[in-house]
């Protein structure tokens, strides 16, 4: 070979001197690559379009953050309380109750969690409802005290100056950078634009709940009403929030020795305090709806607090979170697992009933001479060519009391009148129908593993001394077996997730899980219960698909030679 | 079993139509005796696969008779006929081990285990190929799969056995060790084997008589021998080896010999084969091997033709040569290369003749 | 989102400084709305002549009524709001105000007002049930049956239906609860005006299935408003619930043996709502669109080509013939005093909190 010798351990080099190795692994790096863009249009179009969505379904059930970002402080407020006690809980929670509903009334997002609230506690979407349109009256008596007490209290130019502090006072921006996040969580904006108005540092200090609510309203009013907050009095919360600083004998002696914009006015509010109504947020959240007088609807509040929940596949499997953990939901509402058990024992039968009638189809297509298999291919194919709504609405047609086959039967002297068969709106239409329409997913791919079999394998067995039957049963059958398997997993798993023809010809006992899932979907807007439905429903199919796997092995699925 | 006078197998005007318009077998009349290895040979589409068919009892009949063992059988079914049978691709059946596909034809006969296994054993053997039991057929090779697909066809030890160009799927040297070994098995075991191929080189090397088919009809029923050496018609000779034909008109006929006057005028020494008298035309028949281009080997008076050598080929063991002969361009001359013979170079004008026993005029 | 609402927030105020002028204004719009003649009375009564007044404006319509919430929910997610303009029952658009889908109106600016001058908020009345929600028909729903199937003695009673012995025969009810339920009560003898206080109670609910119970085997269970129709006409069923409109089609334009049964009919209100966030421009299309749209004249002319009573009351003396059939409309309608002599009043406010709650019972029941 050649002159130089190779050095006898070490790398083998490749031509140009890099090691061979590493050649290799770049050369075969470049073809991944390659490959890699050549499936990348499929696989952004996968994700984007399955698997982000399924990604989305699995978190919508199990989200729960909308509690926490309305209610924040309330969350917090009523950590501490004790239900079991079947007392109300404490003031301090009333109060957060207030100052939370009232920046969620304003940024309308209170109906929101009342829907969401009213899915575990019935009455509490109108509570937050009306609590929202009538809130606004606890704080006008506290409103009126400040202007009786001295007019300045209207003004927006006041309430700014006494609010911004001294010229010479440093602001508080974290103050501000927290009502940002408050209202971000609240609203799902991002809230940053910037709204010329800075709390002061120290009178944020003295008055801690007045400067946290007029910043909110600041924020609110610049950012989403694009209006300064200087040009009107604040929203009623402030008001009230200046109430409740007031009473506070700290805030009174802090306020005796501040010395910034308003400091005189502020010391004559507080020295008038006991001349204000009465700070009494129970009482007043009682009087706008006596419904919060109810310890459930408090309750149902601190039961689902948490960002996540389970509460949504507790109840899609009959369940309910209570104060004493998990129970089993009262008997008159337990639907989920009787429907699930349905819904599969359904699909099971509609499998078996298209592998009952689409195997001899199959077989005759596979069998016959190209030109006629195709004619009869355009048969079964046909289907397909009708809408899913006709052809199911044409089993109406067929099956009903005063249908077709009902008719002919009583015209043949095969019925009476008066005993017309019930052939739909029950299981036996959802069958009949879902058979039809999935007949085809099962004799395709039938047909095309029938289609590799040579007939010779039916001649041989025979020429071995078997029967007819023995030939297809002990050679033929075995070897359509991975066609049965694939139609009937397509079948399946089509069955199992279908709802207009239930929801068509299922009635009352034909209807599957999907109808529910559909329901919370698009008419009830559960979308967390509808998402945990779904999400069992997948997990049951992998489940079986797996089961599948580990009975009859998934390599012996065929969907064609 | 059938005694050594009567045929085992016999076709008694048997016809067959898909179409009801065009006979596929026309008038069948073919008698097999027992242990005999007969080869149905000839083109595709000449009705030797249906015939076969309609002996395993696939196809029926549509008119006349086939006897097994002077018994009619067009009514049985073919899983009671007992005939085994080997399949162009062999037919293995794949969910099945090597073992279960030869246990197979026993179970349906219902017999018990212990006799199943060891007749699945000995039929290995016989095979050789005993370790190969527990595999599936897709983990064969070409040559295995064929040597199961033949012990699964006398694992039920049939009196018959047919084969379906069987050999058809192999390479060339696999082949040939294949037919030797095929025949060495049919005639240990003494079974009557019906085989179908369309390839001569098989059907004269493994066969005790053999059936050229064409257009539905056999065209000679005949020892390999004979029908190489003695074709009967154009067809045969045409089919069976490589042949030169010459067309003519027969001059006269003197008993074994006669003249033919060839289309370019001149005149040919031939055998009548199948010309009656002088005028009939003819188209007669030479083998490349029994040209002779040596003038000395050829009697004085024999008639001689012109020849212009067109083109030689070297294929190591002979000589061959495209000549242009009375108007033929495509006729072909083989020499054995020994140390004297003559290479021809093309241009070459020369003279060629043949024993008129080796040249045989056949049907025009 | 922002950005949107910051594009709505300056349509307000351009609107607030004057009349917006055409040019600011759209000119494809798109109305959703529930598909078959009811959409095909909005297109004749409300959009052909606008866009006679306003050439160039291109109409766009979406048969997707059924989901509108759900999808307009989809679009607000997606951030994508298509739709300008959204006709949906009064339940629903209840939701979308909760949601924040739909946008709050002003009736007494945003809608015109009536001939003599009444304010568009007085004129619609207890009609404007939500803060989004513009009253477009009062429809209800109610019974039908077969004429040939009922004997000599037609029901007159709404509780006819729960009566097997004297009306044998199926009867197709609604698959939900809402509807059905206070009928059920209704006919158990609880006072009409106590229904809802019985049905807000574990053992009043208890009580309206127990009621159901009686017939639940002879009820077929429709979730399309065509199905009782179509099931009157193959005499599938001797009566069954669904809503006015449908039925005089069945009754007057097929001719049909079927007749309307006018008692404890369940009064329910179909209207627009503006989807929120839509850009200034599309903004100012659709409401210049829900103006004229909703006057006294033309909610008068939609009654022509559909048996929905106007929203307005200014409008009921208006309402003619029949545009095709040329029969006399104000017989038929919901409102006509002779067909409301006893009529129930939906409650939204009640169904808002315990749809979810009664919905679950209900199905287990019907599950059962």
């Amino acid at each position: 070979m050649s002159g130089h010798a190779e050095p006898e351990t070490g790398p083998i080099l490749a031509s140009d001197g890099t090691p061979l190795k590493k050649r290799l692994a770049r050369s075969l790096r470049m073809q991944k690559l390659r490959a890699l863009a050549l499936i990348a249009p499929l696989l952004i179009f996968v994700l984007v379009t399955f698997i982000a969505p399924i990604a989305d379904m699995l978190f919508r059930s199990v989200e729960n953050e909308i509690v926490s970002n309305t209610l924040p402080d309330t969350v917090a407020a009523v950590s501490d309380w004790d239900p079991k006690a079947q007392e109300l809980p404490s003031e301090p929670v009333y109060q957060a109750l207030y100052f939370d509903l009232f920046l969620a009334a304003e940024a309308k997002e209170h109906t929101k969690l009342g829907t969401r609230l009213n899915y575990e506690q019935v009455g509490i979407s109108s509570l937050f409802r009306t609590s929202g349109r009538k809130l606004d009256d606890i704080g006008k008596v506290y409103e009126k005290w400040l202007i009786g007490l001295n007019p300045a209290w209207k003004s927006g130019e006041f309430w700014n100056e006494l609010m911004r502090g001294a010229a010479s006072a440093a602001p508080d921006t974290d103050l501000l950078a927290e009502q940002r996040a408050r209202l971000t969580a609240l609203t799902d904006d991002p809230m940053q634009q910037d709204i010329g108005f800075v709390p002061g540092s120290e009178i944020a200090r003295i008055l801690p709940l007045t400067a946290r609510e007029y910043t909110a309203n600041a924020l609110f009013i610049a950012i989403d009403k694009n209006r300064d907050i200087s040009k009107r009095g604040p929203w009623e919360a402030v008001y009230t929030a200046l109430a409740v600083d007031l009473g506070d004998p700290e805030v009174q002696r802090a306020i005796s020795g501040y010395q910034g914009p308003g400091s005189d006015e502020l010391r004559a509010a507080a020295a008038a305090i006991d001349t204000a109504p009465p700070r009494d947020f129970t009482a007043a959240m009682i009087k706008v709806d006596k419904d919060w007088a109810k310890p459930e609807n408090i309750q149902a509040i601190k039961i689902y607090s948490g960002k996540y929940t389970a509460g949504y596949y507790l109840n899609a499997i009959d369940m309910q979170k209570t104060l004493d953990g998990v129970s089993e939901r009262p008997e008159n509402q337990q639907i989920y697992m009787m429907l699930f058990g349905r819904t599969l024992f359904m699909s099971l039968l509609i499998t078996f009933s298209c592998i009952l009638l689409g195997y001899p189809v199959a077989w005759i297509l596979a069998n016959l001479p190209l030109r006629t298999s195709n004619l009869l291919m355009i048969l079964v194919l046909l289907p397909f060519w009708t809408s899913l709504l006709v052809r199911t609405s044409a089993w109406k047609v067929m099956l009903q009391q005063q249908g077709v086959i009902n008719d002919t039967l009583v015209w043949l002297g095969l019925l009476d009148d008066a005993s017309r068969l019930i052939m739909i709106n029950n299981q036996f239409g959802t069958i009949v129908a879902m058979t039809h329409i999935l007949l085809p997913f099962m004799i395709l791919p039938l047909y095309s593993v029938m289609q590799t079999i040579p007939p010779s394998y039916l001649r041989a067995a025979k020429s071995l001394g078997a029967t007819n039957w023995t030939a297809f049963w002990r050679v033929y059958f075995p070897q359509s077996i991975p066609g049965i398997g694939a139609g009937s997993i397509l079948v399946f798993i089509l069955a199992i997730g279908y709802y207009i023809t239930p929801e068509i010809v299922g009635g009352t006992t034909g209807t599957f899980i999907s109808n529910r899932i559909a329901f919370h979907i698009s008419s009830s807007l559960n979308w967390g219960l509808g998402a945990a439905l779904g999400t069992i429903l997948l997990a049951a199919v992998l489940a079986l698909y797996w089961t599948y796997d580990k009975i009859v092995g998934i390599d012996n699925v065929k969907l064609g030679g | 079993m059938a005694d050594g006078n009567q045929p085992f197998v016999q076709f008694k005007n048997v016809q067959k139509t898909y179409d009801g318009e065009i006979l596929v077998v026309k008038n069948l009349n073919l008698d097999i005796a027992n242990g005999e290895f007969l080869t149905m040979l000839g083109p595709s589409g000449s009705g030797k696969t249906t015939c076969l068919m309609m002996l395993a009892g696939f196809e029926t009949a549509t008119h006349g008779e086939i006897l097994l063992d002077s018994k009619p059988i067009n009514r049985i079914p073919p899983h009671k006929r007992g005939i085994g049978m080997v399949f162009q691709n062999y037919a293995l059946f794949p969910h099945m081990t090597v073992a279960e596909n030869l246990s197979f034809p026993l179970e349906v006969r219902k017999m018990n285990k212990a006799d199943r296994e060891a007749k699945v054993a000995r039929a290995l053997d016989m095979v050789k190929m005993s370790e190969f039991g527990g595999r599936r057929p897709a983990q064969l090779s070409g040559g295995q799969q064929q040597r199961i697909a033949l012990a699964r066809a006398l694992v039920f030890e049939p009196e018959l056995v047919l084969m379906d160009e069987p050999l058809g799927a192999l390479d060339k040297q696999l082949r040939e060790h294949m037919q030797f070994e095929i025949t060495n098995l049919a005639h240990d075991l003494g079974i009557t084997t019906v085989y179908v191929t369309h390839d001569q080189t098989e059907a004269l090397t493994m066969s005790d008589q053999i059936a050229v088919f064409n257009d539905g009809k056999i065209q000679q029923l005949a020892k390999p021998a004979d029908l190489y050496e003695r074709p009967e018609n154009a067809f045969v000779a045409q089919f069976i080896g490589e042949n030169n034909t010459l067309e003519g008109v027969v001059k006269s006929i003197d008993g074994e010999t006669c003249v033919v006057t060839l289309d370019d005028g001149s005149e040919i020494d031939a055998k009548p084969v199948n010309v009656s008298k002088p005028g009939d035309r003819t188209l007669v028949s030479i083998r490349p091997e029994r040209v002779e281009f040596n003038k000395d080997r050829l009697h004085a008076d024999a008639h001689t033709l012109k020849a212009k050598v067109k083109e030689f080929f070297y294929m190591g063991d002979i000589f061959r040569f495209r000549l242009s002969v009375a108007g033929n361009d495509e006729f072909i001359v083989k020499a054995r290369n020994a140390p004297d013979a003559v290479r021809l170079k093309p241009g070459e004008e020369i003279e060629i003749g043949w024993l008129p026993a080796d040249c045989r005029a056949l049907d025009a | 989102m922002k950005f949107a609402k910051l594009m709505v927030a300056t349509a307000a105020f351009g609107m607030a400084a004057g009349a917006a002028h055409a040019a600011d204004m759209a000119t494809d719009m798109t109305l959703v709305s529930w598909g078959g003649a009811y959409q095909s009375s909005q297109q004749r009564a409300y959009v052909e002549p606008y866009i006679a007044n306003n050439s160039g404006v291109k109409v766009v319509w979406d048969e997707s009524s059924a989901e509108a919430v759900a999808k307009l929910r989809a679009m607000n997610e997606a951030g994508n709001v298509t739709w300008d303009l959204v006709d949906v029952v009064a339940s629903d658009a209840i939701r979308l105000c909760d949601e924040g889908l739909a946008m709050e109106i002003d009736p007494d600016s945003d809608l015109a007002a009536a001939p003599d001058g009444k304010p568009a908020s007085e004129d619609f009345g207890d009609l404007l049930v939500s803060d989004c929600f513009i009253p477009q028909i009062v429809y209800s729903t109610t019974f039908g049956y077969r004429t040939d199937m009922v004997g000599d003695t037609p029901p007159t009673d709404v509780c006819a239906v729960f009566d097997l012995k004297k009306y044998p025969g199926k009867r197709a009810l609604e698959k939900r609860p809402i509807n059905n339920m206070e009928w059920a009560l209704l006919c158990d003898g609880v006072a009409k005006d106590k229904v809802y206080d019985v049905l807000a109670t574990p053992a009043g609910q208890e009580q309206a299935l127990k009621k159901l119970d009686t017939i639940k085997d002879q009820v077929i269970w429709w979730s399309a408003g065509a199905d009782t129709p179509q099931l009157l006409a193959d005499g599938e069923i001797v009566m069954g619930s669904t809503y006015n409109g449908r039925l005089f089609s069945v009754i007057e334009e097929q001719k049909q043996p079927v007749a309307m049964l006018w008692d404890a009919q369940v009064f329910d209100l179909d209207g627009w709502i503006i989807p929120a966030g839509l850009p200034a421009d599309r903004l100012a299309r659709v409401k210049d669109f829900v103006k004229f749209a909703t006057d006294t004249q033309r909610l008068a002319d939609q009654a022509k080509y559909i048996s929905y009573g106007p929203a307005r009351a200014s409008s009921a003396p208006l309402v003619g013939k029949h545009a095709d059939l040329g029969i006399e409309m104000a017989p038929h309608m919901p409102t006509d005093p002779n067909n409301a002599k006893n009529t129930f009043l939906y409650n939204y406010e009640f169904w808002a909190d315990y749809r979810d709650d009664i919905d679950a019972k209900f199905q287990a029941w019907l599950a059962k």
